[in-house]
């Protein structure tokens, strides 16, 4: 089973984490502290492994049919208001993707957990396709667990696991799929010109596992939908977000209403950057790296591929959030 | 939400109806087409269907569409199966007189809209209005061009054969 998939505004728990930062102690490492304090330290993180299993064990198990192509059909005209309106989006080379069949769309990550770059692109894939076909995204188990996010769930939105990928990819879907997820979501906006999957490779051994092609999807703008100036990755650690909620950063950044704004969990009012959003030709592992590709070499061209892609929306863009 | 436009074509109505009719030049012809694709193995009359895209701002709106009336040379409409809801129709009217070539006047009509869609949808639609109006009246500039410049290119020809002959 593959491993290291990771998702939109997060990932699972088994994925290959990003790279530690110097100093990135955390609450259950206490280095030199005495035995007392290595008691309370263990007794605290096995309560954090206790929260943390009841939060995974609330995250819904994904029911493909929860998806309701009517239901989407009718929020259409919503969406493409907001599109329209707000982000002016611009999606480009949707006949790159495969016009039947499973494939995994591998895309780069911004905007927080407003998730611009996911409405713009979700629109576009249900006018071009239409919603009768199969369109699953993968999120945060938080994301799907939340009360009131649960209409994403009628658009797709199933809970980032392997399970799930493999289940919707077995289903005949085009599963989108957001490496970076957290990591990349939240990083600095003045690094919004970065792919950024934190060495995340769990896509690959999926679109391998299932020989389904990869098309990669790149966007911009989304980091510019609000000013984030910190991933803020150590007090997530010291919080034990990880563990308790499978959460790798408390992101801090500027932006409305709440001017500073911690977490982003009540998300935020994103400023109507331009969003656009460009889909490549479909790549098919074993016709372009062999029999038996190496993965590694795999996420290098992927990646590389998608970073000349950025640089190159990057380039035609002349103001910041006016595109 | 209905959109219509018009314009007079400088051609006889089977002259226009042949550019209509086939599926081939609605990239071509049509502003804003981002597609237009036989489905299936009948490419024209009542039955045949093409999936059909239109760039309307954000996205490409559209779906599957039927051919309902084919009344040749003068109606040809068009109904949604899948997609966007939707209604087209051509409709053509040739005016003949003595003294004159014949004109044909277009007429293209486009009637959008989602079911169920509330409030959203009845913004939408008129949000999208003057774009999809936009498209068609363009659409009916390039019609008649594409038409008057063939109706040219075969009255040459004509004369030459005249020519050549004599």
């Amino acid at each position: 089973m593959p491993e290291g998939l990771t998702t939109h505004a997060g990932h699972n728990g088994r994925a290959e984490h990003p790279p530690a930062p110097p100093g990135d102690g955390t609450a259950s490492r206490p280095g030199g502290l005495g035995a007392a304090g290595l008691g309370a330290a263990r007794l605290l993180e096995r309560a954090a492994r206790s929260v943390a299993g009841a939060v995974v064990s609330r995250a819904p198990r994904a029911d493909l049919d929860e998806r309701d192509p009517d239901y989407i059909r009718e929020h259409l005209p919503l969406l493409w208001l907001a599109c329209s309106l707000w982000y002016r989006g611009e999606v480009r080379g949707l006949g790159n993707i495969p016009e039947e069949g499973p494939v995994l769309l591998v895309g780069n990550h911004s905007g927080g957990n407003m998730t611009p770059d996911t409405v713009v692109f979700t629109l576009a894939f249900s006018t071009h396709f239409g919603v009768e076909r199969r369109f699953h995204q993968l999120a945060h188990n938080l994301v799907v667990s939340m009360p009131l996010l649960s209409f994403l769930r009628k658009y797709g939105t199933v809970a980032a696991s392997h399970e799930n990928a493999e289940r919707a990819l077995a289903a005949g879907a085009a599963v989108l799929v957001y490496p970076g997820g957290d990591w990349e979501v939240f990083r600095p906006s003045w690094q919004g010109g970065r792919i950024d999957f934190a060495g995340r490779k769990g896509w690959v051994r999926l679109a391998l596992h299932h020989d389904v092609p990869i098309v990669p999807v790149v966007s911009i703008g989304g980091q510019e939908t609000a000013l984030f100036v910190t991933r803020g990755e150590r007090i997530a650690s010291a919080l034990m977000l990880d563990k308790l909620f499978r959460l790798k950063v408390l992101p801090v950044s500027i932006s409305l209403p709440w001017v500073l704004n911690v977490g982003d969990l009540l998300g935020h009012i994103p400023l109507p950057a331009k969003i656009t959003v460009e889909a490549l030709p479909a790549i098919r592992l074993r016709e372009e790296f062999g029999e038996d590709p190496d993965v590694d070499e795999v996420y290098a061209y992927v990646t590389r591929l998608m970073q000349d892609t950025l640089d190159a929306l990057a380039a035609e863009r002349r103001v910041p959030v006016l595109g | 939400m209905r959109t219509v436009a018009a314009l007079d074509v400088s051609a006889p109505a089977q002259a226009v109806w042949r550019t209509i009719a086939d599926p081939q030049s609605y990239l071509h012809v049509m502003a804003g087409i981002t597609r237009w694709e036989v489905c299936g193995e009948q490419r024209q009359g009542i039955g045949a269907r093409y999936k059909m895209l239109m760039r309307v701002r954000s996205a490409d709106i559209g779906g599957l569409i039927e051919i309902v009336e084919w009344d040749e040379p003068t109606e040809l409409a068009w109904t949604s199966v899948t997609g966007l809801d939707q209604r087209g129709r051509w409709r053509l009217r040739e005016h003949r007189t003595p003294s004159h070539p014949p004109r044909t006047h277009v007429e293209l009509r486009l009637s959008y809209g989602v079911a169920g869609s509330g409030l959203a949808g009845w913004l939408a639609e008129r949000l999208a209005a003057p774009t999809v109006a936009d498209h068609l009246r363009t659409s009916l500039r390039q019609l008649k061009r594409s038409v008057e410049h063939e109706q040219l290119r075969t009255a040459a020809a004509a004369r030459r054969g005249a020519r050549a002959r004599a």
